[in-house]
């Protein structure tokens, strides 16, 4: 940054002229409806369109018991396990766009960032449809059979039982499955962005010094696009844990993660002050991870 | 293409295990997106079996009142919320950037928040806070779209705020004072030295806050009513209820309008701008 800060008191006007729109819409429309959710939070509906504000902990104390807190558990497991794909199957990825040739790199960045401007909804749409019973992945795997099949016959066996479409949508698997597809992107930008500033001699010194490219990949690499590692998991796992779209089109009756739970107690159960104090916990949950993270960071910072 | 060179050791894109990969994982993105668009001018119902050229369901898209409706809707949304996410977002930035004051450190991690926040957070407190402030849902269009609009603000700009703010950190502000020393007054400077310097940051917030306002499906779902459908809840109830080759057209034209979208940024920004915005 060029030239020092100004202090606000010698500059009153043009202070209050930047000031006032940005401050008066986030005490108004941000911090005003989260303080009420807050409140809420702690009351318990007294009519059918009343809530007291009673102060109660009971919607926590609710919100513990084992049926939400295994929910949440669950959400926590299947935003993790997200993650961890997205980080393995994107991180060869980010490295073909650094190592690739300056004129293709833009493309392939391009080809990554495409479906991350497209809309989600519609993404979520063309997966189910490609994952349907009698939908393209459903084609494609009955191929396979006959293929093995086939070559059951080959060797002299019986072949086996014609295919039947198998139901891959409306379970676990699908919610996983539709949480990768939409959150690869946000894994491999990161992932990018902190290799492209990676110093390629010191690749290349560790080849030379005769490791091979595994010992070198898992020795160099990693250790120093851990930055962008770190900033791949949280920009992929908050959002994942919040996800509420994917478990509600694709996920079954028992694949529900912890959003749908909170939707549920404002659209169907009408049990607001409950439906707040959960949002309040997966906030609360937010803001553990974050904290988790700028303490690693920090950690990172005194040891160097 | 072709290896007419010796791979090098660093050349990991060239290995041939690296292309598939990649490959792959492109197949994996785009296949379910192209299979839809392709099967938009399919001229049968069950979207498995090509059956012919058709434009029926773009013609049938076109002419159901209520999807075309929800596609204005959302585009006025975007629109309106764009504009005043630009002015906010970069008001925000200029702010953080330039002035020294109490408290700096909590508005300015507060005006991330929004960004943070889950979807579904946020969408309950616009929800509890439309309900308890009584905000009149029987205004004539398009006041009647105030309630999502706003929520939309509240998520885009944040962002807004975040990409000018990048923009300004390589602003020298001795052209500025430079201006004020020959007289300009101070909003004579801002307009003519600071805005033109962060134009290109405006344009990449712009566009950033356009798509994320038309994406937006969670927060819009608890703040739109009956008569305030958005193209992306008018589709999820599509979606749940019945399937229709509807869907594909309509999804297919949205799918090409932000693709024209990315390649304006892309003019503007080029890829690696667009890249260092997230």
């Amino acid at each position: 940054m060029s030239g020092p800060m100004q202090d606000w008191k010698s500059q009153k006007k043009p202070f209050a002229a930047v000031a006032t729109a940005p401050v008066f819409w986030i005490a108004l429309f941000f911090i005003a409806p989260m303080t009420i959710v807050w409140l809420y939070s702690f009351g318990q509906n007294a009519g059918p369109a009343e809530i007291d504000i009673s102060g109660t902990l009971d919607n926590y104390k609710r919100a513990t018991e084992w049926l939400y807190l295994s929910i949440f558990l669950k959400s926590l497991a299947v935003a993790a396990l997200t993650t961890l794909i997205c980080l393995i199957i994107g991180f060869p990825v980010a490295m073909a766009i650094t190592f690739a040739a300056p004129k293709w790199r833009p493309w392939l960045l391009l080809g990554v960032m495409l479906p991350f401007w497209t809309n989600l909804l519609i993404r979520t749409y063309a997966l189910m449809a490609l994952m349907g019973t009698n939908g393209y992945m459903n084609k494609g795997l009955g191929g396979l059979w006959d293929g093995a099949s086939w070559l059951r016959t080959l060797v002299g066996m019986q072949p086996l039982d014609a295919w039947t479409p198998v139901q891959l949508l409306y379970n676990n698997f699908a919610v996983v499955l539709g949480l990768v597809y939409v959150h690869l992107p946000f894994m491999v930008l990161p992932l990018y962005s902190a290799l492209d500033r990676l110093d390629k001699n010191l690749i290349e010194a560790s080849l030379d010094l005769g490791a091979g490219h595994f010992k070198t990949f898992m020795q160099v690499v990693v250790p120093l696009a851990a930055p962008g590692i770190v900033a791949g998991v949280m920009i992929t796992l908050i959002p994942a844990l919040g996800a509420y779209l994917t478990p509600d089109l694709m996920g079954g009756t028992d694949s529900q993660m912890i959003a749908n739970v909170i939707e549920r107690q404002f659209k169907r159960a009408n049990d607001w002050p409950f439906g707040a104090a959960l949002s309040f916990l997966l906030i609360y949950a937010m803001f553990i991870l974050i904290a988790l993270q700028s303490m690693r960071s920090n950690k990172v910072r005194e040891a160097r | 293409m072709f290896n007419r060179t010796a791979i090098a050791p660093l050349e990991y894109t060239r290995t041939l295990w690296m292309r598939s990969w990649v490959g792959l994982i492109m197949l994996f993105l785009y296949a379910p997106l192209i299979v839809l668009m392709i099967f938009s001018f399919n001229d049968s119902k069950r979207n498995v079996v090509w059956k012919g050229f058709t434009l029926k369901y773009y013609e049938k898209a076109l002419n159901n009142d209520s999807l075309v409706e929800a596609m204005v809707n959302s585009l006025t949304i975007a629109f309106l919320a764009t504009i005043i996410s630009l002015v906010i977002g970069a008001l925000a930035a200029v702010m953080l950037w330039r002035f020294r004051f109490p408290f700096k450190g909590l508005v300015e991690g507060t005006m991330s928040l929004p960004i943070i926040v889950p979807e579904i957070c946020l969408g309950v407190a616009f929800l509890i806070f439309f309900a308890m402030v009584d905000w009149p849902t029987d205004l004539p269009w398009p006041l009647n779209l105030s309630a999502i609009t706003i929520a939309h603000i509240t998520f885009c700009f944040p962002f807004v705020a975040m990409v000018v703010r990048a923009r300004l950190a390589s602003f020298n502000k001795e052209e500025e004072e430079a201006a004020k020393d020959l007289g300009a007054t101070e909003w004579q400077a801002f307009r003519d030295v600071l805005l033109p310097h962060i134009k290109p940051s405006l344009v990449a917030g712009a566009l950033l806050a356009f798509t994320l306002s038309l994406d937006d499906f969670v927060i819009t779902f608890f703040t739109s009513g009956p008569d305030t459908i958005t193209f992306p809840v008018k589709v999820y109830s599509m979606v749940r209820f019945s399937v229709t080759p509807e869907v594909n057209a309509a999804s297919t034209i949205l799918i090409i309008l932000t693709v024209a979208l990315t390649f304006i940024a892309l003019k503007y920004q080029g890829v690696k701008g667009i890249s260092d915005a997230h």
